[in-house]
């Protein structure tokens, strides 16, 4: 099974620690890994702000390094449904619907596809879950509290197999943290005020750690926390599920 | 209206009283959990939302259709039917029907169709007064502010404050808050209103086109009050209100206050059909850009909406901004998708007003994809010119980086070295991140310098 690697770019740049997780929990599982040494960016800032129209070398890039794998792997959940919903190409549409069709979220491959049943992880903390909106009204990591459909969560599956870890609960289980890409700079007092009333939702329940399959929730919700000085961590679920080598 | 500031000033300026902030978001969140144990309660609760879309699917693909249909009816019942193509021809109606009967008083009953026509305006500088008899509207109209929500119109209101305007208006006794106190000077007051009112308007909230009758759902009667007691009933209607048949009625009729408020039905679901002996009937069918809509294909599915503000009271940036920042008759998701068709360049800013979460098409009882078509008018806004150069240019720059590797990796490695040795360059006030945030960390390496160094390339 050849695995492309996917780190988005904002991933790559400032969170190499949850990457490098990423790419060592794989090979961990079996997989062969490899990044394609010449990505960059989905598209998503520019397509969200309007200008879905100026992303077709992002998506031409994207083609050109991810063609030819079985599965495309990402720790991300946004930019993943990004792909999955608009990754299109002018050259060659099978191209890029193939890619769309085998382009997967770090959790749900592990869920889905790998289907791991037990993982050699030892987390010994309190954790509160982030579910990115992009995870899971996008691409459904989780049951929504919106529906009328029974419960089932994806990140949660896989937090219950961590040894020592502690899955504390939220009042508004799946309430959007205000990150909302370029939206946390446009709509800066409404993005701040939302991360914090998520944050205050974790804290409340005893969160050690918040974590996420999306990052960019976190970076968010990072900054108010250490704006705050807060004790309270965010960490990529990468981290933690490959987090066996840790010394206790 | 508070002039053409945008969105995001009007929200920030809501936000800077944060309790106000809190209690507005508690309020709506309680509604949100009501409507959830509601929905919970429902058998096929999921299955109703489905075949409600699907009937406002074939109303919205017939509608030429079920609109001849409805007005045959109407006619047959005995209602005098119009046409209006916008809000200055549908305002110049209700002027007509009015001034031919001498009439100088009128009692409205919540229609937020007459809201985005400013119906109010036009008679009173007409001289034909007007009072809204929803005790929500009625407050708004009090303090001569718009809605902000379209089922609770002053929802962002304390009680306290209502207490201050009953006491500057009604005359009640200053410090008065007590909401049931409130509410029976309200309903004194109006009760004289509805007793001394000759004509007397009414929203629609279905229109039947099978029978020719249409229903108006209200929580406090005061639709019927008013409609019983007038001897000229007027109702304005968008075009879009159409059912075919009255079966469908127990679909729409099951969701509509259970999405609203969490409620199994509205206390009053009131059916109109004909004139009583004596009695004038009219009725408005009024377009005001819903023909446009129709025509826009990505846009279409939001002329399903029923209008009962699920979207906004799950919608955490509304909860968090208040209706008034949405400087639109209907605030929230849905104003932010319907507004941009009527006037793209004053509401450019609305469909931003988002992070996308999709938490409103969830909620939907006609499952309108809001955060799709969000995503879609961003797309049409930029496109037709109402995107500010600025950002124009910066999206360019963006595409450019992110199109080549190599100038890529000298930006994140140079972004990098800024936070690290000139972080002053990027935490400061022309930052929007770093006002209440801070920067993150910068790693030494990025993940693919780290790659390139520590795994041996095959």
């Amino acid at each position: 099974m050849k695995i492309g690697l996917f780190i988005p770019c904002y991933v790559n740049q400032l969170y190499p620690n949850a990457a490098i997780a990423t790419l060592e929990l794989l090979q961990k599982l079996g997989a062969e890994v490899s990044y394609p040494s010449k990505q960059t960016c989905c598209g998503q800032p520019m397509a969200n702000s309007g200008y879905e129209h100026l992303t077709q070398s992002c998506n031409d890039l994207f083609i050109e390094n991810f063609s030819g794998f079985d599965y495309v792997v990402a720790p991300s959940a946004s930019c993943v449904l990004h792909i999955k919903d608009h990754l299109h190409s002018h050259a060659d549409e099978n191209a890029a619907s193939e890619i769309r069709g085998k382009i997967y979220e770090l959790v749900e491959f592990l869920t889905d596809i790998l289907k791991i049943d037990t993982l050699d992880a030892y987390f010994p903390h309190k954790v509160g879950i982030h579910q990115s909106c992009h995870g899971l009204r996008g691409l459904h990591l989780a049951q929504m509290s919106e529906l009328v459909a029974p419960d089932f969560s994806k990140p949660k599956q896989l937090l219950n197999m961590v040894k020592g870890l502690e899955i504390t609960e939220l009042d508004r289980v799946d309430e959007c943290c205000g990150f909302g890409g370029l939206f946390c700079i446009a709509e800066e007092a409404v993005s701040v005020k939302m991360g914090k009333d998520r944050i205050t939702d974790h804290t409340n329940h005893g969160a050690e750690y918040i974590t996420s399959p999306d990052l960019s929730c976190l970076m968010h919700m990072e900054g108010i926390l250490q704006r705050n000085n807060s004790k309270v961590k965010i960490i990529h679920i990468a981290e933690i599920l490959n987090s066996s080598s840790i010394k206790v | 209206m508070k002039g053409t500031q945008d969105h995001a000033t009007l929200a920030e300026v809501f936000n800077r009283d944060e309790d106000r902030v809190d209690w507005h978001d508690g309020a709506l969140w309680w509604i949100r959990q009501k409507r959830d144990r509601s929905a919970n309660l429902t058998p096929q609760w999921e299955e109703l939302r489905e075949a409600a879309s699907a009937i406002k699917s074939n109303v919205i693909s017939n509608l030429h259709d079920y609109l001849l249909q409805f007005e045959d009816n109407l006619k047959k019942n005995g209602v005098k039917v119009y046409w209006a193509a916008d809000a200055e021809e549908h305002n110049q109606i209700v002027y007509k029907i009015l001034s031919d009967k001498n009439i100088n008083q009128m009692v409205k009953s919540k229609s937020m169709l007459t809201e985005e026509c400013h119906l109010n305006e036009y008679l009173a500088d007409r001289g034909i007064d007007v009072i809204n008899s929803d005790l929500g509207e009625y407050i708004q109209q009090i303090d001569n502010e718009p809605p902000s929500h379209i089922v609770l119109p002053c929802i962002h209101k304390k009680k306290e404050e209502i207490g201050e305007l009953f006491h500057e208006h009604l005359g009640t006794e200053k410090g008065l808050s007590d909401p049931t106190l409130l509410t029976r000077v309200a309903r004194n007051h109006l009760r004289n209103v509805f007793m001394t009112r000759r004509a007397a308007l009414t929203g629609v909230n279905f229109a039947v086109a099978e029978t020719g009758e249409y229903v108006v759902c209200t929580n406090e009667g005061n639709a019927d009050m008013g409609a019983h007691l007038c001897e000229v009933q007027i109702a304005s209607m968008g075009l879009e209100k159409i059912i075919p048949e009255r079966k469908h009625l127990g679909v729409f009729l099951r969701l509509l206050a259970r999405s609203a408020i969490g409620q199994p039905i509205t206390i009053y679901s009131s059916h109109f059909r004909k004139p009583r002996p004596g009695q004038e009937m009219h009725l408005i069918l009024v377009d005001k850009g819903r023909s446009e809509l129709l025509a826009r294909p990505d846009f279409r599915d939001s002329l399903k909406c029923i209008k009962c503000g699920s979207c906004m009271n799950t919608c955490p940036v509304y909860r968090k901004s208040g209706g008034l920042s949405y400087h639109n008759t209907i605030s929230g998701p849905i104003g932010a998708i319907l507004a941009p068709n009527l006037d793209m360049k004053k509401h450019a800013d609305l469909p931003f007003a988002s992070t996308l979460c999709g938490s409103c098409s969830n909620v939907c009882p006609v499952k309108i994809p809001i955060h799709e078509q969000l995503y879609k008018w961003r797309q049409v806004i930029v496109k037709e010119g109402y995107s500010a150069s600025r950002k124009t240019f910066s999206m360019k720059a963006m595409a450019l980086t992110l199109s080549s590797p190599e100038i890529y990796n000298t930006a994140g490695k140079t972004g990098r070295w800024i936070l690290n040795h000139a972080p002053f360059a990027i935490n400061n006030k022309f930052n929007p991140w770093y006002k209440q945030r801070d920067m993150p960390d910068s790693p030494e390496q990025s993940f693919g310098e780290w790659y390139s160094k520590n795994v041996k390339k095959s």
